[in-house]
């Protein structure tokens, strides 16, 4: 087995981790987005146990690198992800949206260490990441700035402010990944408000846009690097996605955006998760 | 008395800070030569963003950079700044406590010929009203040159409020700033007179004009509506017993609300609000706008009048 090959069977298991904790978590809360959660969970365990460097012993490090949840109603999938990594105890997972929790609704960068910006309110999260791209490029410091979208958020206006400011001032520390699972709450993206051509867009607005499986991990880790690699655009990696991805009554449907799974669905997850 | 404009006064302060504090970054949306940032954009290009006409932007990238340790300026239109971009202000700057100073200009209907779509009335009440933040109104170009280091170095969000029209000086040549207090800019015991901003000068002349009519007023000059000097304002309302208040603002929930809410609190005391009336502006010269909108010192000896019949009759 190569070392990719390693990292890539680690990752999967760190997903499925990541996966089986959302489920656990909004089954608790009895609230929360478990859809977009679990779309995201490839991306975001690749950014996490192989692409970005974080240090959960220190969360404010000068140096690491900073991951922005735009779509910040996907937190439980950012929550797994920083349990796991080791930021916080995995017992406080289960404490998700309860009143006195760090673990907020949406991400509180207060409350929880290794949230690197409070988010939820859909389109902020591009502008604040080109903020922080243009801070690391003054400071001439390495590290870089990843973006996570949903593709119901690309409707908000601001999404496009920030995507012409971060190829105006040709920000390559700056990497933006899109959650594109075709799903927002009202039905498929494309019927409530179409927004394709989305690469040709994002291309026209002077980004490098690369297309790829977003549950093919050996796929994101290659995109990364290649974002890594290119000079004077950002990055947006478009991942196609299946929203509710791992748990087979969950897969594209638009029901279970914003619906938690009752104790029975919460066990019937976790089995095909095993 | 030399006058000065509120916003050239931010201008060639944040040039000076920006020589003084490296980690300071100045962010515009297409008006730096309205909002005077172009002064700190000449000195220091790479520490300037010109974000286009996109406030929304604007306040998401001051957050990112605040986020990263810099200590970011941004400025545009009090209208667009507070309004265009409430929520991003909200969310992305008050919600996480983000250390970003908004420094808006053309604040009020002294804007004048733009009109009333540019003429904003309600930014002081939109950013009151955001847990943490703190809201500044200078009111002349030694409390505005102060009021930006002072930004500079208060830990967390910053409204700074500036106008378009030159302003006569009303604080002395020594006059130190500091957040969060008020101050007396002339003794009286018949009536105190709260003024911020432009609002001062008017009161001063008021009281003047007052004295006259042999009412001594006290006039005094509240740069920070928030948090606001609620002890020294009730100590105030204890001495004359009678208040008036005046603002180049809406009298809901600007300065007037604000000491209103604060008196019915602690020390209920009739009160008389000078500002705009539950109306917006319209095109005209800053002094004919201020005349016909009743933000004069003539507006206000009129308000201390009747504040004091009302307490005779009381």
């Amino acid at each position: 087995m190569t070392m990719v090959e390693a990292d890539v069977r680690l990752i999967a298991e760190k997903a499925k981790e990541m996966r089986r904790q959302i489920i656990r978590m909004i089954g608790a809360a009895q609230s929360g987005h478990p859809g977009g959660s679990l779309s995201a969970a490839d991306i975001v365990a690749t950014l996490y146990f192989h692409e970005m460097r974080v240090d959960p012993a220190q969360p404010h490090w000068p140096e690491r690198d900073r991951f922005v949840l735009c779509k910040g109603h996907a937190a439980p999938v950012l929550y797994a992800a920083l349990a796991e990594k080791g930021f916080f105890p995995k017992e406080e997972l289960l404490t998700l949206r309860r009143i006195n929790s760090r673990l907020q609704g949406h991400p509180d960068m207060k409350k929880l260490p290794g949230v690197e910006m409070s988010t939820g309110s859909l389109g902020q999260g591009l502008s604040v990441s080109v903020g922080m791209a243009l801070a690391a490029r003054l400071d001439q410091v390495a590290w870089r700035v990843y973006a996570l979208l949903g593709d119901g958020e690309i409707q908000e206006g601001q999404v496009w402010e920030a995507a012409m400011a971060a190829a105006h001032y040709k920000l390559d520390n700056l990497c933006a990944i899109l959650d594109y699972n075709g799903l927002q709450i009202d039905g498929p993206c494309c019927e409530v408000m179409n927004s394709e051509p989305v690469a040709e867009k994002w291309r026209a607005f002077g980004w490098h846009v690369l297309e790829i499986d977003g549950h093919d991990i050996t796929a994101i880790i290659g995109a990364l690097a290649q974002a890594r690699q290119t000079k004077g655009q950002p990055t947006i990696i478009i991942a196609r996605t299946i929203k509710g991805k791992g748990v087979s009554f969950m897969e594209k449907q638009v029901g279970w955006h914003g619906t938690a799974p009752k104790p029975e669905q919460v066990e019937a997850a976790l089995a095909e998760l095993a | 008395m030399s006058k000065i404009a509120t916003r050239e006064a931010y201008g060639k302060a944040l040039a000076q800070l920006g020589a003084q504090n490296p980690a300071v970054v100045v962010l515009d949306a297409d008006l730096s030569k309205s909002t005077k940032t172009a002064d700190f954009a000449k000195v220091f290009p790479e520490r300037f963003f010109n974000v286009g006409i996109a406030e929304q932007n604007l306040m998401g990238i001051a957050a990112g950079l605040a986020a990263a340790g810099k200590i970011p300026f941004a400025s545009t239109f009090a209208m667009f700044a507070t309004g265009r971009a409430f929520e991003q202000i909200r969310n992305s700057i008050a919600y996480p406590r983000l250390n970003v100073k908004i420094a808006a200009t053309h604040a009020g209907i002294t804007v004048g010929e733009d009109g009333g779509s540019h003429q904003t009335v309600e930014d002081i009440a939109l950013m009151r009203v955001l847990p943490g933040m703190t809201v500044i109104v200078p009111a002349d170009g030694i409390e505005a040159e102060q009021a930006v280091f002072a930004a500079a170095v208060h830990q967390g969000p910053v409204y700074l409020r500036f106008g378009r029209s030159a302003v006569p000086q009303v604080n002395a040549d020594n006059y130190r700033f500091e957040i969060g207090k008020i101050y007396e800019l002339r003794p009286g015991r018949d009536v105190t007179i709260f003024a911020c901003g432009i609002m001062v000068a008017e009161a001063l002349n008021a009281a003047e004009n007052l004295a006259a009519d042999g009412i001594e007023a006290q006039v005094i000059n509240v740069p920070t509506i928030k948090p606001l000097d609620a002890e020294a304002v009730v100590q105030a309302a204890r001495l004359t017993g009678a208040v008036v208040t005046a603002e180049e603002h809406s009298i809901i929930g600007g300065l007037g609300s604000a000491i209103t809410e604060t008196l019915a609190e602690h020390y209920p005391v009739l009160v008389e609000r000078v500002g705009i009336k539950d109306t917006f502006g319209e095109s005209g010269q800053p002094a004919e706008l201020l005349q016909k909108y009743g933000l004069t010192a003539e507006a206000i000896r009129a308000a201390v009048f009747r504040v004091l019949k009302r307490r005779e009759g009381k």
